[in-house]
């Protein structure tokens, strides 16, 4: 493996994880339990969609001069290589935001270190982003915490999410020849290296939110390679890329 | 304009003979153009039509959503998804600094949202027809936030404080809309062929419409000579759409879309464009409730209303817990 086609495929990993989340968030337009939650949906979809601009765009200028819209539209589910964890279906607004703290939590510490990477411009959209995602994080995190420990319906529902999502963190921490390239060139941390400042971020805001950390540590993977996603993710490309399918080489 | 025939509470305009000395007092005021504030005495007919119209108002930035969320989840571009996101949360936000408008004036923001959901408060018609190709997404912009817009600006003026600075607020973002949407129909109008087929078929379906956002004529009307004389309606109905007929024709000549009214053309001698009026009998079906989208964009607010009860509730607990916790440690 080149070094540009690690570092192509690195910056796929983040920038379909902010595309295929961003979209997710999306869903819930107009739909939210409360006007301020419209606004907050909408507003992270937003920087999700931002972020993918910049991370998609570099990956295009190194994949022969695509651009992001090309890959965000043309490519095919097994191209794909977001974590599992953002293409899972939204469920209720509980799973919405428990899946969305456990990548928060995941992305402010990744862009954290990415902010040091050997290489300017992924440090400069690092840099960027970061704001954004302390931001996303101090939100879902607030949420995790009111609905835990709120009523006894809240509390149980935010527990079945964080059970159903649990096996879906583990992949985020996963790695693979790619990230040895990427390692070894400084660019980014090895994966694993997150864990422990994950696990103290979460244990602390999930106790807070008087919910369990279930004792499995398995975990789904396929995303991040592109080797299994889950079902769900053609569903969504289908509906997101369905105009640029149906009208090739228009300009929109 | 989002609020449409918003009776007006009262009997008519009163002459200063008829009024007290409270009311003169009142009236004086709004013709020196002094704004009236919460705190300050009003008539009660004024408060109650302020309730409606500005709920009203409200109503419609959040039902809005609908349909332009409709198209969030296939924007064509990565731009154009996050322009059209950025757009419909400014307009929960319109909502929002609505309903705190409303809340000056003693109705809160739950209140309100009930009588929105069980129907007995209306949003615009407008959003009651679907947003079917994505050109919808642009002429939206370009003609529902155009016709919006075209009611607002004088509304900046309007005699409530608290109406009158979210109206400032809120103005500077529509016209921002309206020129995106104009920019993303002009981008349809000038593409593929099928790309003019969706502008053209757009425009088709959201003139009429877009004409009926200003309400019916409203000439004869006393209730309305009340609210004008309040100042919290500054222009007629028929004023209005006329305003926005002249506006709009150019630019949709500019953009090569015909507008769907063989009688329209130029008159000379008034200065203004003449136009055909909507059919106002498929109006009032929409005001009654059987547009082509009422029952399932009410029944869409009444589903995220009741879903996101739990989470109501939960969140409000806990800020109770954490009070008592709070205080405990003091
Ligand atoms: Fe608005
Ligand atoms: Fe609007
Ligand atoms: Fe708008």
């Amino acid at each position: 493996m080149t070094r540009d086609e690690a570092i192509l495929q690195f910056l796929l990993r983040m920038g379909d994880n902010t595309l295929i989340l961003g979209h997710r968030v999306s869903e819930w337009c107009g739909h939210a339990p409360v006007l301020e939650e419209d606004i907050a949906l909408a507003n992270t979809a937003l920087d999700l969609i931002g972020q993918t601009q910049m991370w998609l765009g570099l990956a295009g200028d190194i994949d022969g001069g695509k651009s992001a819209d090309d890959l965000a539209f043309l490519r095919d589910a097994w191209d794909f290589r977001n974590v599992l964890l953002v293409e899972v279906p939204n469920g209720d607004f509980g799973r919405t935001l428990m899946r969305q703290f456990l990548f928060d939590a995941w992305h402010s510490i990744m862009l954290g270190r990415l902010m040091k990477s050997s290489d300017e411009r992924v440090a400069a959209i690092a840099a960027k982003a970061s704001k954004e995602v302390t931001y996303h994080l101090e939100r879902s995190g607030d949420t995790v915490v009111g609905l835990g420990d709120g009523t006894e319906e809240s509390h149980a529902r935010m527990q079945e999410a964080l059970d159903y999502l649990w096996p879906y963190v583990g992949e985020m921490f996963a790695s693979d020849d790619v990230d040895a390239e990427m390692v070894a060139a400084g660019i980014t941390p090895n994966p694993a290296s997150l864990r422990a400042e994950y696990d103290a971020l979460i244990m602390r805001v999930l106790s807070e939110a008087t919910l369990t950390i279930p004792e499995s540590r398995f975990a789904h993977k396929g995303g991040r390679d592109g080797r299994m996603h889950t079902e769900h993710l053609g569903h969504l490309l289908t509906q997101m890329q369905w105009l640029q399918r149906a009208y090739p080489g228009a300009s929109w | 304009m989002y609020a449409q025939m918003i009776k007006t509470a009262g009997t008519g305009v009163k002459s200063r003979e008829e009024m007290t000395e409270q009311e003169r007092a009142f009236q004086d005021k709004i013709d020196a153009d002094i704004k009236i504030e919460p705190k300050d005495w009003m008539p009660d007919d004024y408060r109650a039509t302020l309730i409606r119209q500005i709920g009203q108002h409200a109503h419609s930035e959040i039902v809005g959503q609908l349909p332009e969320g409709n198209w969030i989840t296939r924007a064509p571009t990565l731009e154009r998804k996050a322009i059209l996101l950025a757009k419909v949360q400014d307009e929960a936000g319109h909502g929002l600094y609505l309903y705190c408008a409303a809340e000056t004036l003693g109705v809160s923001r739950d209140e309100i949202t009930e009588m929105l959901l069980d129907g007995r408060m209306k949003y615009s018609s407008i959003f009651n027809y679907p947003t079917l190709n994505w050109a919808d997404i642009g002429a939206v912009g370009w003609l529902v936030d155009g016709a919006a817009i075209m009611n607002q600006v004088p509304l900046q003026r309007t005699s409530f404080g608290p109406y009158s600075r979210a109206m400032i607020r809120i103005c500077k973002e529509e016209s921002f809309h309206q020129r995106q949407g104009y920019d993303a129909i002009r981008k349809m109008a000038e593409g593929t062929p099928e790309q003019r087929r969706m502008a053209q078929d757009a425009m088709n379906r959201l003139w009429y419409p877009s004409l009926m956002m200003f309400g019916p004529s409203d000439k004869e009307s006393v209730h309305s000579a009340q609210s004008m004389a309040w100042k919290i309606k500054i222009n007629t109905n028929d004023e209005l759409r006329q305003k926005f007929v002249d506006q709009t024709v150019p630019q949709a000549e500019y953009l090569g879309l015909s507008i769907p009214d063989p009688d329209l053309k130029w008159n000379e001698a008034r200065g203004h464009y003449d136009y055909t009026d909507p059919d106002w009998s498929e109006f009032f079906d929409v005001i009654k409730g059987n547009g082509p989208c009422n029952v399932d964009r009410l029944a869409a607010r009444n589903k995220a209303w009741d879903d996101g009860k739990w989470v109501r509730d939960g969140l409000l607990a806990h800020a109770r817990k954490k009070r008592t916790r709070n205080l405990a440690a003091e």
